[in-house]
Protein backbone atom coordinates (compact mmCIF):
# COMPACT_ATOMS: atom_id res chain seq x y z
CA UNK A 1 0.00 0.00 0.00
CA UNK A 2 2.49 2.20 1.25
CA UNK A 3 4.59 1.28 -1.72
CA UNK A 4 2.01 2.08 -4.24
CA UNK A 5 1.39 5.47 -2.68
CA UNK A 6 5.02 5.91 -3.25
CA UNK A 7 5.10 4.92 -6.72
CA UNK A 8 2.26 7.22 -7.40
CA UNK A 9 3.92 10.48 -5.59
CA UNK A 10 7.00 9.84 -7.35
CA UNK A 11 5.63 9.71 -10.78
CA UNK A 12 3.57 13.11 -9.61
CA UNK A 13 6.79 14.36 -8.64
CA UNK A 14 8.49 13.11 -12.72
CA UNK A 15 4.81 14.97 -14.09
CA UNK A 16 5.99 18.37 -12.46
CA UNK A 17 9.08 18.21 -13.46
CA UNK A 18 10.20 20.03 -16.92
CA UNK A 19 10.76 17.96 -19.72
CA UNK A 20 14.07 16.83 -20.14
CA UNK A 21 16.51 17.45 -22.85
CA UNK A 22 15.98 14.36 -24.50
CA UNK A 23 11.95 14.47 -24.04
CA UNK A 24 12.09 18.05 -25.76
CA UNK A 25 14.19 16.65 -28.08
CA UNK A 26 16.90 19.52 -28.13
CA UNK A 27 20.15 19.88 -28.76
CA UNK A 28 21.76 17.65 -25.46
CA UNK A 29 25.19 17.97 -24.53
CA UNK A 30 24.44 15.35 -21.47
CA UNK A 31 23.35 12.76 -23.59
CA UNK A 32 25.78 13.48 -26.39
CA UNK A 33 28.83 12.80 -23.56
CA UNK A 34 26.88 9.92 -22.14
CA UNK A 35 25.95 8.18 -25.17
CA UNK A 36 29.38 8.83 -27.14
CA UNK A 37 30.17 5.21 -27.42
CA UNK A 38 27.46 4.05 -29.37
CA UNK A 39 28.80 6.40 -32.51
CA UNK A 40 32.77 4.42 -31.68
CA UNK A 41 31.84 1.41 -34.18
CA UNK A 42 30.32 3.88 -36.83
CA UNK A 43 33.15 6.48 -37.11
CA UNK A 44 35.52 3.31 -37.29
CA UNK A 45 33.84 1.40 -39.88
CA UNK A 46 33.12 4.81 -41.48
CA UNK A 47 36.98 5.80 -41.67
CA UNK A 48 37.30 1.87 -43.01
CA UNK A 49 35.08 2.12 -45.42
CA UNK A 50 36.21 5.62 -46.86
CA UNK A 51 40.03 4.94 -46.91
CA UNK A 52 40.06 1.41 -48.16
CA UNK A 53 37.57 2.60 -50.94
CA UNK A 54 39.73 5.62 -51.93
CA UNK A 55 42.85 3.81 -52.13
CA UNK A 56 41.67 0.97 -54.40
CA UNK A 57 40.19 3.51 -56.21
CA UNK A 58 43.44 5.51 -56.02
CA UNK A 59 45.59 2.63 -57.49
CA UNK A 60 43.26 1.54 -60.57
CA UNK A 61 42.69 5.26 -61.43
CA UNK A 62 46.42 6.35 -61.70
CA UNK A 63 47.52 3.12 -63.36
CA UNK A 64 44.68 3.81 -65.91
CA UNK A 65 45.86 7.39 -66.12
CA UNK A 66 49.16 6.67 -66.63
CA UNK A 67 48.36 4.07 -69.37
CA UNK A 68 46.61 6.47 -71.17
CA UNK A 69 48.84 8.87 -70.74
CA UNK A 70 51.25 7.44 -73.29
CA UNK A 71 48.32 6.09 -75.28
CA UNK A 72 46.59 8.86 -75.70
CA UNK A 73 44.00 7.21 -78.00
CA UNK A 74 42.58 5.44 -74.93
CA UNK A 75 41.49 8.71 -73.41
CA UNK A 76 37.97 9.37 -74.66
CA UNK A 77 36.64 5.81 -73.78
CA UNK A 78 38.40 5.38 -70.39
CA UNK A 79 36.64 8.89 -69.58
CA UNK A 80 33.31 7.59 -70.71
CA UNK A 81 33.12 4.55 -69.16
CA UNK A 82 34.50 6.00 -65.61
CA UNK A 83 32.20 8.85 -66.25
CA UNK A 84 29.23 6.03 -66.70
CA UNK A 85 30.28 4.85 -63.68
CA UNK A 86 30.38 7.92 -62.05
CA UNK A 87 26.88 8.82 -63.31
CA UNK A 88 25.41 5.59 -61.95
CA UNK A 89 24.08 6.42 -58.50
CA UNK A 90 25.87 4.50 -55.40
CA UNK A 91 22.73 3.82 -54.10
CA UNK A 92 21.22 2.22 -57.46
CA UNK A 93 24.72 0.39 -57.59
CA UNK A 94 24.74 -0.94 -54.18
CA UNK A 95 21.23 -2.58 -54.91
CA UNK A 96 22.42 -4.17 -58.54
CA UNK A 97 25.45 -5.74 -57.42
CA UNK A 98 23.29 -7.80 -54.87
CA UNK A 99 22.90 -10.50 -57.19
CA UNK A 100 27.05 -10.92 -57.76
CA UNK A 101 28.43 -10.03 -54.25
CA UNK A 102 25.43 -9.85 -52.24
CA UNK A 103 25.01 -7.52 -49.36
CA UNK A 104 28.29 -6.22 -46.82
CA UNK A 105 31.47 -4.46 -47.34
CA UNK A 106 32.46 -6.25 -50.68
CA UNK A 107 29.55 -4.41 -52.75
CA UNK A 108 30.10 -1.03 -50.57
CA UNK A 109 33.46 -0.67 -51.36
CA UNK A 110 33.00 -1.90 -55.21
CA UNK A 111 30.47 1.28 -55.67
CA UNK A 112 32.69 3.78 -53.76
CA UNK A 113 35.37 2.42 -55.75
CA UNK A 114 33.84 2.94 -58.88
CA UNK A 115 32.46 6.64 -58.46
CA UNK A 116 36.22 7.74 -56.87
CA UNK A 117 37.91 6.38 -60.46
CA UNK A 118 36.66 9.76 -62.70
CA UNK A 119 37.64 12.30 -60.41
CA UNK A 120 40.93 10.71 -59.64
CA UNK A 121 41.80 9.62 -63.58
CA UNK A 122 41.07 12.96 -64.76
CA UNK A 123 43.08 14.96 -62.21
CA UNK A 124 45.84 12.69 -63.10
CA UNK A 125 45.48 13.49 -66.87
CA UNK A 126 44.87 17.39 -66.24
CA UNK A 127 48.24 17.31 -64.19
CA UNK A 128 50.28 15.51 -67.00
CA UNK A 129 49.09 17.38 -69.38
CA UNK A 130 49.48 20.86 -68.05
CA UNK A 131 53.64 20.10 -67.23
CA UNK A 132 55.16 22.20 -69.70
CA UNK A 133 56.73 21.55 -72.53
CA UNK A 134 59.85 22.96 -71.66
CA UNK A 135 60.71 21.06 -68.41
CA UNK A 136 60.01 18.32 -70.56
CA UNK A 137 62.22 19.39 -73.19
CA UNK A 138 64.80 19.92 -70.25
CA UNK A 139 64.53 16.21 -69.08
CA UNK A 140 65.08 14.83 -72.67
CA UNK A 141 68.16 16.96 -72.95
CA UNK A 142 69.74 15.28 -69.91
CA UNK A 143 69.07 11.88 -71.08
CA UNK A 144 66.31 11.04 -69.60
CA UNK A 145 64.64 7.59 -70.83
CA UNK A 146 60.67 8.11 -70.87
CA UNK A 147 60.14 6.10 -68.01
CA UNK A 148 62.46 8.40 -65.94
CA UNK A 149 61.00 11.37 -67.39
CA UNK A 150 57.32 10.31 -66.14
CA UNK A 151 58.40 9.70 -62.51
CA UNK A 152 61.61 12.22 -62.11
CA UNK A 153 59.67 15.19 -64.00
CA UNK A 154 56.11 14.73 -65.11
CA UNK A 155 54.90 12.91 -62.00
CA UNK A 156 56.03 15.47 -59.61
CA UNK A 157 54.99 18.94 -61.66
CA UNK A 158 51.71 16.61 -61.68
CA UNK A 159 51.15 16.21 -58.14
CA UNK A 160 49.49 19.31 -56.90
CA UNK A 161 46.36 18.54 -59.70
CA UNK A 162 47.00 14.66 -58.75
CA UNK A 163 46.86 15.81 -54.88
CA UNK A 164 43.36 17.99 -55.97
CA UNK A 165 41.83 14.77 -56.81
CA UNK A 166 42.55 13.02 -54.08
CA UNK A 167 40.78 15.43 -52.28
CA UNK A 168 37.67 15.76 -53.79
CA UNK A 169 37.74 11.99 -54.30
CA UNK A 170 38.01 11.41 -50.27
CA UNK A 171 35.14 14.24 -49.46
CA UNK A 172 32.74 12.95 -51.86
CA UNK A 173 33.38 9.29 -50.43
CA UNK A 174 33.08 10.51 -46.96
CA UNK A 175 29.21 11.62 -48.07
CA UNK A 176 29.07 8.52 -49.87
CA UNK A 177 29.79 6.07 -47.41
CA UNK A 178 26.75 7.71 -45.45
CA UNK A 179 24.41 5.91 -47.70
CA UNK A 180 26.44 2.60 -47.40
CA UNK A 181 24.19 1.18 -44.38
CA UNK A 182 21.79 0.33 -47.20
CA UNK A 183 24.02 -1.92 -48.75
CA UNK A 184 24.36 -3.32 -45.26
CA UNK A 185 27.85 -2.33 -44.43
CA UNK A 186 27.62 0.33 -41.74
CA UNK A 187 29.06 3.37 -41.05
CA UNK A 188 27.48 6.43 -39.55
CA UNK A 189 24.48 6.69 -42.38
CA UNK A 190 23.63 3.82 -40.36
CA UNK A 191 23.69 5.67 -36.64
CA UNK A 192 21.76 8.61 -38.86
CA UNK A 193 18.59 6.47 -39.57
CA UNK A 194 18.51 4.99 -36.10
CA UNK A 195 16.67 7.78 -35.07
CA UNK A 196 15.92 10.53 -38.03
CA UNK A 197 13.61 12.19 -35.46
CA UNK A 198 15.81 13.04 -32.65
CA UNK A 199 17.83 16.11 -32.82
CA UNK A 200 20.85 15.39 -30.58
CA UNK A 201 21.44 11.93 -32.75
CA UNK A 202 21.44 13.44 -35.90
CA UNK A 203 23.36 16.37 -35.38
CA UNK A 204 26.46 14.16 -33.48
CA UNK A 205 26.28 11.62 -36.58
CA UNK A 206 25.75 14.00 -39.46
CA UNK A 207 28.49 16.21 -37.39
CA UNK A 208 31.17 13.25 -37.48
CA UNK A 209 30.64 13.32 -41.04
CA UNK A 210 31.71 17.00 -41.58
CA UNK A 211 34.53 16.68 -39.42
CA UNK A 212 36.01 13.43 -40.82
CA UNK A 213 35.57 14.93 -44.50
CA UNK A 214 37.54 18.12 -43.41
CA UNK A 215 40.21 16.06 -41.28
CA UNK A 216 40.83 14.02 -44.04
CA UNK A 217 40.98 16.84 -46.84
CA UNK A 218 43.57 18.62 -44.63
CA UNK A 219 45.36 15.43 -44.22
CA UNK A 220 45.37 15.01 -48.14
CA UNK A 221 46.43 18.81 -48.00
CA UNK A 222 49.17 18.23 -45.27
CA UNK A 223 50.98 15.44 -47.18
CA UNK A 224 50.83 17.64 -50.49
CA UNK A 225 52.98 20.15 -48.71
CA UNK A 226 54.61 18.10 -47.55
CA UNK A 227 55.91 16.15 -50.81
CA UNK A 228 55.69 19.60 -52.60
CA UNK A 229 58.16 21.81 -51.01
CA UNK A 230 58.59 23.70 -53.78
CA UNK A 231 54.73 25.12 -54.15
CA UNK A 232 55.07 26.06 -50.87
CA UNK A 233 55.33 29.87 -50.12
CA UNK A 234 53.50 29.77 -53.68
CA UNK A 235 49.70 31.15 -54.39
CA UNK A 236 47.90 27.96 -55.78
CA UNK B 1 10.14 -13.61 -73.54
CA UNK B 2 9.89 -15.08 -70.07
CA UNK B 3 12.33 -17.80 -71.22
CA UNK B 4 15.15 -15.24 -71.95
CA UNK B 5 14.44 -13.39 -68.33
CA UNK B 6 14.79 -16.80 -66.49
CA UNK B 7 18.19 -16.84 -68.29
CA UNK B 8 19.44 -13.96 -67.01
CA UNK B 9 18.73 -14.82 -63.44
CA UNK B 10 17.93 -12.42 -60.88
CA UNK B 11 18.39 -10.09 -63.18
CA UNK B 12 15.52 -11.23 -65.37
CA UNK B 13 13.44 -11.19 -62.15
CA UNK B 14 14.17 -7.66 -62.02
CA UNK B 15 13.47 -6.76 -65.53
CA UNK B 16 10.35 -8.34 -65.67
CA UNK B 17 9.44 -6.47 -62.50
CA UNK B 18 10.06 -2.94 -63.96
CA UNK B 19 7.39 -4.32 -66.94
CA UNK B 20 4.75 -6.94 -65.10
CA UNK B 21 2.57 -6.18 -62.70
CA UNK B 22 2.45 -9.09 -59.85
CA UNK B 23 1.09 -9.72 -56.29
CA UNK B 24 4.04 -9.35 -53.42
CA UNK B 25 3.54 -11.67 -50.65
CA UNK B 26 1.09 -10.13 -48.62
CA UNK B 27 -1.33 -9.95 -51.34
CA UNK B 28 -0.90 -5.74 -52.86
CA UNK B 29 -0.58 -5.16 -56.74
CA UNK B 30 3.51 -4.02 -57.42
CA UNK B 31 5.64 -4.04 -60.48
CA UNK B 32 5.02 -3.07 -63.88
CA UNK B 33 2.12 -0.28 -63.82
CA UNK B 34 2.49 0.17 -60.23
CA UNK B 35 5.97 1.87 -60.93
CA UNK B 36 4.67 4.63 -62.37
CA UNK B 37 3.66 6.30 -59.50
CA UNK B 38 7.01 6.17 -57.54
CA UNK B 39 8.58 7.41 -60.77
CA UNK B 40 6.59 10.43 -61.30
CA UNK B 41 6.70 11.14 -57.64
CA UNK B 42 10.72 10.69 -58.33
CA UNK B 43 10.53 13.04 -61.18
CA UNK B 44 8.33 15.90 -58.96
CA UNK B 45 10.60 15.75 -55.84
CA UNK B 46 13.85 16.36 -59.15
CA UNK B 47 12.26 18.86 -60.85
CA UNK B 48 10.84 20.99 -57.42
CA UNK B 49 14.59 20.82 -55.77
CA UNK B 50 16.43 21.63 -59.57
CA UNK B 51 13.52 24.54 -59.64
CA UNK B 52 14.39 25.76 -56.59
CA UNK B 53 18.26 25.44 -57.04
CA UNK B 54 18.54 26.94 -60.27
CA UNK B 55 16.57 30.01 -59.13
CA UNK B 56 18.84 30.83 -56.16
CA UNK B 57 22.20 29.70 -57.65
CA UNK B 58 22.33 31.00 -61.57
CA UNK B 59 21.77 34.28 -60.81
CA UNK B 60 23.33 34.31 -57.65
CA UNK B 61 26.44 32.63 -59.83
CA UNK B 62 26.18 35.15 -62.47
CA UNK B 63 25.95 38.57 -60.70
CA UNK B 64 29.19 37.37 -58.20
CA UNK B 65 31.09 36.27 -61.24
CA UNK B 66 30.01 39.75 -63.21
CA UNK B 67 31.13 41.48 -59.87
CA UNK B 68 34.20 39.83 -59.11
CA UNK B 69 33.15 39.48 -55.81
CA UNK B 70 32.97 37.09 -52.84
CA UNK B 71 35.22 34.47 -54.70
CA UNK B 72 35.76 32.80 -51.64
CA UNK B 73 32.00 32.47 -50.93
CA UNK B 74 31.23 31.21 -54.83
CA UNK B 75 34.12 28.76 -55.10
CA UNK B 76 34.10 27.19 -51.17
CA UNK B 77 30.26 26.97 -51.01
CA UNK B 78 31.30 23.39 -53.43
CA UNK B 79 33.84 22.38 -51.11
CA UNK B 80 31.39 22.76 -48.10
CA UNK B 81 28.64 20.89 -50.13
CA UNK B 82 30.72 17.56 -50.64
CA UNK B 83 31.72 17.20 -47.09
CA UNK B 84 28.11 17.47 -46.13
CA UNK B 85 26.42 14.20 -46.77
CA UNK B 86 23.35 13.96 -48.17
CA UNK B 87 21.67 11.67 -46.05
CA UNK B 88 22.49 14.22 -42.90
CA UNK B 89 21.18 16.96 -44.51
CA UNK B 90 17.90 15.29 -44.85
CA UNK B 91 17.83 13.83 -41.34
CA UNK B 92 18.26 17.22 -40.21
CA UNK B 93 15.48 18.80 -42.00
CA UNK B 94 13.09 15.94 -40.64
CA UNK B 95 14.78 16.17 -37.14
CA UNK B 96 14.21 20.23 -37.06
CA UNK B 97 11.10 20.86 -38.87
CA UNK B 98 9.04 17.79 -37.98
CA UNK B 99 5.69 19.48 -38.58
CA UNK B 100 6.17 20.72 -42.05
CA UNK B 101 5.42 18.35 -44.67
CA UNK B 102 8.08 15.69 -45.77
CA UNK B 103 7.85 16.61 -49.50
CA UNK B 104 8.55 20.03 -48.32
CA UNK B 105 11.50 19.07 -46.47
CA UNK B 106 12.82 16.92 -48.67
CA UNK B 107 13.10 19.39 -51.33
CA UNK B 108 14.74 21.95 -49.69
CA UNK B 109 17.58 19.83 -48.37
CA UNK B 110 18.16 18.08 -52.51
CA UNK B 111 17.82 21.76 -53.57
CA UNK B 112 20.75 22.41 -50.86
CA UNK B 113 22.88 20.04 -52.38
CA UNK B 114 22.28 20.96 -55.71
CA UNK B 115 22.70 24.68 -55.45
CA UNK B 116 26.97 24.63 -54.78
CA UNK B 117 27.51 22.71 -58.09
CA UNK B 118 25.52 25.14 -59.84
CA UNK B 119 26.70 28.28 -58.26
CA UNK B 120 30.01 27.64 -58.49
CA UNK B 121 30.63 26.42 -61.70
CA UNK B 122 28.43 29.70 -63.14
CA UNK B 123 30.86 31.91 -61.25
CA UNK B 124 33.90 30.32 -62.75
CA UNK B 125 32.42 30.58 -65.98
CA UNK B 126 31.63 34.03 -65.48
CA UNK B 127 34.99 34.69 -64.27
CA UNK B 128 37.08 32.89 -67.25
CA UNK B 129 34.75 34.14 -70.33
CA UNK B 130 37.20 36.21 -72.81
CA UNK B 131 37.81 39.86 -70.91
CA UNK B 132 38.17 41.60 -74.16
CA UNK B 133 34.87 40.39 -75.47
CA UNK B 134 33.29 41.87 -72.27
CA UNK B 135 35.51 44.90 -72.84
CA UNK B 136 34.50 45.29 -76.46
CA UNK B 137 30.70 44.74 -75.07
CA UNK B 138 31.29 47.43 -72.69
CA UNK B 139 32.65 49.75 -75.11
CA UNK B 140 29.59 49.09 -77.41
CA UNK B 141 27.25 50.94 -74.85
CA UNK B 142 26.28 47.51 -73.33
CA UNK B 143 24.40 47.91 -69.68
CA UNK B 144 25.85 45.11 -66.92
CA UNK B 145 22.72 43.40 -66.64
CA UNK B 146 23.27 43.33 -71.01
CA UNK B 147 26.56 42.06 -70.88
CA UNK B 148 25.55 38.88 -68.45
CA UNK B 149 22.91 38.21 -70.45
CA UNK B 150 24.43 38.58 -74.12
CA UNK B 151 27.76 37.83 -73.43
CA UNK B 152 28.95 36.24 -70.45
CA UNK B 153 25.89 33.80 -70.16
CA UNK B 154 26.52 32.27 -73.66
CA UNK B 155 30.20 32.63 -73.18
CA UNK B 156 29.70 30.30 -69.26
CA UNK B 157 27.10 27.98 -70.87
CA UNK B 158 29.26 24.87 -70.78
CA UNK B 159 30.27 25.59 -67.23
CA UNK B 160 27.19 26.27 -66.17
CA UNK B 161 25.58 22.86 -67.97
CA UNK B 162 28.17 20.87 -66.18
CA UNK B 163 26.97 22.21 -62.79
CA UNK B 164 23.44 21.69 -63.66
CA UNK B 165 24.27 18.02 -65.02
CA UNK B 166 26.49 16.96 -61.69
CA UNK B 167 23.54 18.61 -59.69
CA UNK B 168 20.46 16.78 -61.47
CA UNK B 169 22.35 13.32 -61.53
CA UNK B 170 23.52 13.77 -57.45
CA UNK B 171 19.03 14.96 -57.36
CA UNK B 172 18.22 12.06 -58.86
CA UNK B 173 20.50 9.76 -57.07
CA UNK B 174 19.38 11.28 -53.73
CA UNK B 175 16.15 11.30 -54.47
CA UNK B 176 16.51 7.55 -54.02
CA UNK B 177 16.58 7.90 -49.91
CA UNK B 178 13.67 9.80 -50.03
CA UNK B 179 11.08 7.01 -48.91
CA UNK B 180 13.27 6.36 -45.59
CA UNK B 181 11.66 10.10 -44.37
CA UNK B 182 8.48 9.51 -45.87
CA UNK B 183 8.31 10.38 -49.58
CA UNK B 184 7.42 7.79 -51.84
CA UNK B 185 10.10 7.64 -54.43
CA UNK B 186 11.61 5.30 -56.85
CA UNK B 187 13.69 4.19 -53.36
CA UNK B 188 10.63 2.82 -52.07
CA UNK B 189 11.42 -0.68 -53.81
CA UNK B 190 14.98 -0.48 -52.34
CA UNK B 191 14.59 0.69 -48.75
CA UNK B 192 11.24 -1.81 -48.70
CA UNK B 193 12.27 -4.81 -49.69
CA UNK B 194 9.81 -6.95 -47.41
CA UNK B 195 7.11 -5.05 -49.52
CA UNK B 196 8.80 -5.67 -52.78
CA UNK B 197 10.51 -8.47 -52.77
CA UNK B 198 14.64 -8.75 -54.25
CA UNK B 199 13.32 -8.21 -57.90
CA UNK B 200 11.75 -4.93 -57.22
CA UNK B 201 14.71 -3.88 -55.10
CA UNK B 202 16.93 -4.51 -58.08
CA UNK B 203 14.67 -3.86 -60.68
CA UNK B 204 13.74 -0.05 -59.40
CA UNK B 205 17.73 0.29 -59.28
CA UNK B 206 17.94 -0.29 -62.50
CA UNK B 207 15.24 2.38 -63.37
CA UNK B 208 17.07 4.75 -61.39
CA UNK B 209 19.98 4.00 -63.12
CA UNK B 210 18.71 4.03 -66.70
CA UNK B 211 17.25 7.83 -65.26
CA UNK B 212 20.34 8.72 -64.29
CA UNK B 213 21.76 7.93 -66.95
CA UNK B 214 18.95 9.88 -69.65
CA UNK B 215 19.49 12.96 -67.24
CA UNK B 216 23.35 13.29 -68.07
CA UNK B 217 22.84 12.34 -71.56
CA UNK B 218 20.12 14.66 -72.26
CA UNK B 219 20.99 17.94 -70.34
CA UNK B 220 24.33 17.20 -72.51
CA UNK B 221 22.35 17.47 -76.03
CA UNK B 222 20.79 20.50 -74.71
CA UNK B 223 24.26 21.99 -73.49
CA UNK B 224 25.08 20.87 -77.13
CA UNK B 225 22.49 22.56 -78.62
CA UNK B 226 22.84 25.92 -77.18
CA UNK B 227 26.80 26.23 -76.98
CA UNK B 228 27.62 29.31 -79.86
CA UNK B 229 29.24 27.94 -82.30
CA UNK B 230 32.61 29.87 -81.71
CA UNK B 231 33.06 27.46 -78.30
CA UNK B 232 32.46 23.99 -80.19
CA UNK B 233 34.70 25.21 -83.03
CA UNK B 234 37.83 25.94 -80.19
CA UNK B 235 37.09 22.14 -78.91
CA UNK B 236 38.95 19.20 -80.04
CA UNK B 237 37.12 15.40 -80.06
CA UNK B 238 39.34 14.87 -76.58
CA UNK B 239 37.80 17.52 -74.57
CA UNK B 240 33.79 16.99 -76.30
CA UNK B 241 34.49 13.56 -74.92
CA UNK B 242 35.36 15.33 -71.36
CA UNK B 243 32.82 17.61 -71.67
CA UNK B 244 30.28 14.60 -72.13
CA UNK B 245 30.43 13.85 -68.37
CA UNK B 246 30.51 17.86 -67.96
CA UNK B 247 33.99 17.45 -66.87
CA UNK B 248 36.07 20.40 -68.95
CA UNK B 249 39.76 21.10 -68.18
CA UNK B 250 39.11 23.96 -66.50
CA UNK B 251 36.76 22.77 -64.24
CA UNK B 252 39.23 20.94 -62.31
CA UNK B 253 40.76 24.02 -61.00
CA UNK B 254 37.93 24.70 -59.08
CA UNK B 255 39.35 22.23 -56.63
CA UNK B 256 40.63 23.60 -53.89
Amino acid sequence: MSLALFAQLELRDRENQPPSCVERNGFCPDWIADNWERYKTPLIEHIELTLISVAIGFVIAFSLALIAHRRRWLIPPITQITGILYTLPSVALFFLLLPLTGRGKTTAIIALVAYSLLIIFRNVITGLDEVPEEARDAGRGMGLTPRQLLWRVELPLALPAIMAGLRIAVTTTVGLTALVFLAGAGGLGEAIFADTQFRSNVVVAGGLCVVLAVVLDLTVLGVQKLITPWTRGVAT
Amino acid sequence: MSATFAALGEFGDAISFIFTERENQRGSPVGGAENLPLLWEHLKLTAAAMALALVIALPLGLVLGHTGRFSFLAISTSNVGRAVPSVALIALFIAFFPRSPEFLNVTLALALLAIPPILTNAYVGVRQTDRDAVDAARGMGLSGAQIIRQIELPLALPLIFGGIKTSTVNVIATATIAPLVGVVTLGDPLVAASVYGREGQIGASIIVAVLAILAEVGLSAVQRAVTPDGIKLARGPEDRARTRFGLSKRRIQTAP
